[in-house]
């Protein structure tokens, strides 16, 4: 790359959007913020094409550019800069997050456009940018978990965006809680690999790691592990995916930018990004997979049974977050980043479009009041179709591509059990996808007269990015189509950071195997897509009757899938309330009684002390002036003792 | 000529008149007397041992002694006149604001 980079402009251009918004306040106006916060976003988006272009210009073994911009911190052996790496893989990250959100900050000026508090929103939005690209570009783990932070913090500010909403303060801080406890383990991972590898610095930790830790070594296991808390954290994987849902109190453009396309795609970021080490620990490896696939399954059953919109969609996303682990999990990380990537495009298109649906009801997000729509909002109803299909994995929509390589690496890599749930998830997401496609826009209207009568499709600041988003999740999925020799273009211009590492389980095993058997793992994936499209068209089309009838008979499931199987209950009766009672007791005993104790204690003392020493305060002069001579005495006859 | 030691012991005793009148008394103004009595009782000791010596040095000092005493009462007396009007009496016994 000739002359400087210059990668940290990438992020420093949305921080100067946040701080110029911040200077200049409400001198700014409403449509000043917007405009500011778009075209920071679209420079950035525009230097990161740049610098993207210029890095494929490299050949392809120097495609690692790292930029240092400072030293931050140099203590003993502990040396952090703040340096940016611009590799494949982060340049994928960093088109997907500006690309995509650039898109939703110019959605969020129509979406936005009765709020009364927008600078406010486009500060955080900003905000949320700077951190997430730091997160993607960071060369170290401690920059990448200032990011890591960073967009947590972000996130917590943006669902909690309508914080006179006591449900929309509560679910900010589930998410920030929830959060923590993945950091902490991302933290203790962070500190068990610089205790032991002696550097922070990604390249270099992956170049010592493979001498250093055996293979299987119970160290890196547990480091890995670890690492993989705080990526179960940020991802919303089990257990700790509760906040996820919950997060969807927030503005439905944050909800697509933050809980779908970028931020909780981090987690699986960071395994990909420090897939060296996982790949050093075969039984982290097994684990990541489990538990995406877990989460696939789990999440996509309680999608079947919610009513509003937003949260079959929130699901949905925890549920497609899980299909990016189990790919990493069976050595995939291509298949993971390639999901990532598809999934951005149609599932930030889902959430706009369900956002533009909820703008045309005045805020109704119950899809038992909405049907018949496709008349009422043409371009809206197109843009969504497109993505269901994708979701659902038709071909030749994005979400095909991409899901098929994850299922094929599982099958292949020697996983039939993880291969047979995530098959059975992609029946579910299909039948749950098109169950809200046909109840928002097909059937018969089940508006109230209020809602019917404010209706409109929404204006062109909403539209155009729904259009380019649906461009994307019809043919975004072309860069890697399957059965090609030698890897699809999408693989290899991921192929030097993958292959940098010990070897690809899953895509090097998928040349060993004989074409028919991966066109019919092919052509039975579209085939349960079909399958499941087909049922939600019965029941909720052609026989509505079905759906009662099936709600009826297995009422008992039903109740369990509506109530998300009870698991924020149970987290309510093992988790929160333990701790705070036991917090109660403490602050009864420790704080009131302990610390109070000792502060008071000082004061009793001395007041005791003092009303001793002040009974010589007589207040007589006399007193005073006898002690004054017998002090003269006492010393003339010390001084002149013989 | 007047023996040396029969000065310092008229000086002594008188200093520990004075003394015995700042720590016995309740009048300020009889406190501030016996205050008098006392430097009066250093300047004694001062010219005694002026003489003595044949230096003019401890006269010197008795007039230091005698501005400083002059200065001292025009402040004492001012406080006890102001004392005086605002609690009506100049009993030092009376005045114990200052008790603990």
């Amino acid at each position: 790359m000739n002359g400087a980079p210059l990668l940290w402009l990438i992020p420093a251009l949305p921080l100067a959007a946040v701080l110029i918004n911040l200077l200049l306040g409400d001198r700014l106006g409403r449509r000043g913020a917007g405009w500011l916060a778009c075209g920071a976003v679209g420079l950035s988006f525009a230097w990161s094409v740049l610098s993207v272009l210029r890095l494929a210009a490299l050949p392809e073994a120097q495609r690692a550019v790292v930029e240092s911009v400072y030293t931050w911190m140099r203590v003993g052996d502990l040396s952090v800069d703040v340096s940016f790496l611009l590799d494949p893989l982060s340049a994928v990250m960093i088109l997907v997050v500006t690309g995509v959100g650039f898109l939703i900050h110019v959605y969020s000026t129509g979406y936005m456009s009765h709020e009364p508090d927008v600078r406010r929103f486009f500060l955080y939005l900003n905000l949320f940018m700077f951190a997430m690209l730091t997160l993607v570009l960071a060369d170290n783990f401690l920059l990448m978990f200032v990011g890591w932070e960073g967009v947590g913090l972000c996130s917590y500010l943006l669902i909690g965006f309508w914080y006179e909403r006591p449900a929309a303060a509560a679910a900010g801080k589930k998410a920030f809680i929830v959060n923590r406890i993945g950091d902490f383990g991302f933290l203790l991972g962070m500190f068990t690999l610089f205790a032991w590898t002696g550097t922070l610095q990604f390249q270099r930790m992956f170049e010592v790691a493979p001498q250093l830790f055996p293979a299987g070594g119970i160290v890196i296991t547990v480091a890995t592990l670890l690492l993989f808390l705080g990526a179960t954290g940020k991802s919303a994987q089990l257990p700790l995916y509760v906040w996820l849902p919950d997060a969807m109190e927030g503005p439905t453009p944050v909800s697509a930018l933050i809980h779908a396309a970028t931020m909780v795609t981090a987690g699986v970021y960071m395994v990909a990004r420090t897939h060296v080490l996982f790949q050093l620990a075969p039984v982290s490896l097994e684990v990541v997979a489990w538990v995406g696939a877990a989460t696939a399954l789990f999440a996509a059953t309680i999608g079947l049974a919610q009513n509003d919109i937003k949260r079959v969609l929130a699901y949905s996303t925890v549920s497609q977050l899980g299909y990016m682990f189990m790919a990493c999990g069976v050595g995939a990380f291509t298949a993971g980043i390639f999901h990532l990537m598809t999934h951005a495009f149609f599932k930030a298109l889902l959430f706009l479009g369900a956002g533009s649906v909820i703008h045309a009801m005045s805020g109704e997000q119950d899809m038992r009041r909405m049907g018949g729509l496709a008349a009422r909002l043409p371009w809206t109803h197109g843009a969504m179709l497109m993505a269901t299909l994708a979701i659902a994995g038709i071909p030749p929509f994005a979400g095909f591509f991409s899901k098929d390589e994850i299922l094929a690496s599982a099958f292949f890599s020697g996983h039939p059990a993880i291969w047979v749930m995530g098959l059975a998830g992609a029946v579910l997401t299909a039948f749950y996808m098109f169950r809200l496609y046909l109840l928002t826009f097909r059937g018969r209207p089940r508006l109230t007269h209020e809602a019917e009568h404010h209706l409109h499709e929404s204006p062109p600041a909403m539209i155009v990015p729904l259009f380019v988003l649906a461009v994307l999740s019809v043919l975004g999925g072309l860069v890697g189509p399957p059965l090609q020799e030698g890897g699809h273009p999408f693989a290899r211009w991921l192929a030097p950071v993958f292959a940098s590492g010990a070897h690809e389980g899953g895509h090097a095993a998928a040349h060993e195997i004989p074409v028919a058997t991966e066109w019919m793992l092919i052509g039975l994936s579209v085939l349960v897509a079909a399958a499941g499209i087909a049922f939600a068209f019965r029941a909720y089309l052609w026989s509505p009757e079905t759906a009662t009838r099936l709600r009826e008979r297995l009422s008992g499931v039903h109740r369990a899938l509506l109530n998300k199987y009870w698991v924020d209950e149970l987290y309510e009766w093992t988790v929160v309330r333990p701790v705070y009672h036991t917090a109660q007791a403490f602050w009864r005993f420790w704080d009131t009684k302990v610390v109070d104790g000792i502060v008071n204690g000082v004061g009793v003392t001395l007041e005791g002390v003092s009303a001793v020493l002040r009974l010589f305060q007589t207040g007589f002069v006399g007193t005073y002036a006898l002690l004054f001579t017998l002090g003269v005495v006492a010393l003339l006859l010390h001084f002149l003792r013989p | 000529m007047i023996p040396l030691s029969w000065l310092l012991l008229l000086s002594a005793v008188l200093f520990c008149i004075g003394v015995v009148g700042v720590l016995v008394r309740r009048n300020a103004i009889v406190i501030f007397m016996s205050i008098e009595l006392m430097l009066n009782a250093s300047n004694l000791a001062f010219v005694a041992f002026s003489r003595h010596l044949n230096s003019l040095d401890g006269q010197v000092f008795v007039f230091f002694v005698m501005t400083v005493a002059a200065a001292e009462v025009a402040v004492g007396l001012a406080i006890i006149v102001n004392l005086f009007r605002l609690r009506e009496t100049v009993f030092v016994d009376e005045i114990n604001l200052l008790k603990g």
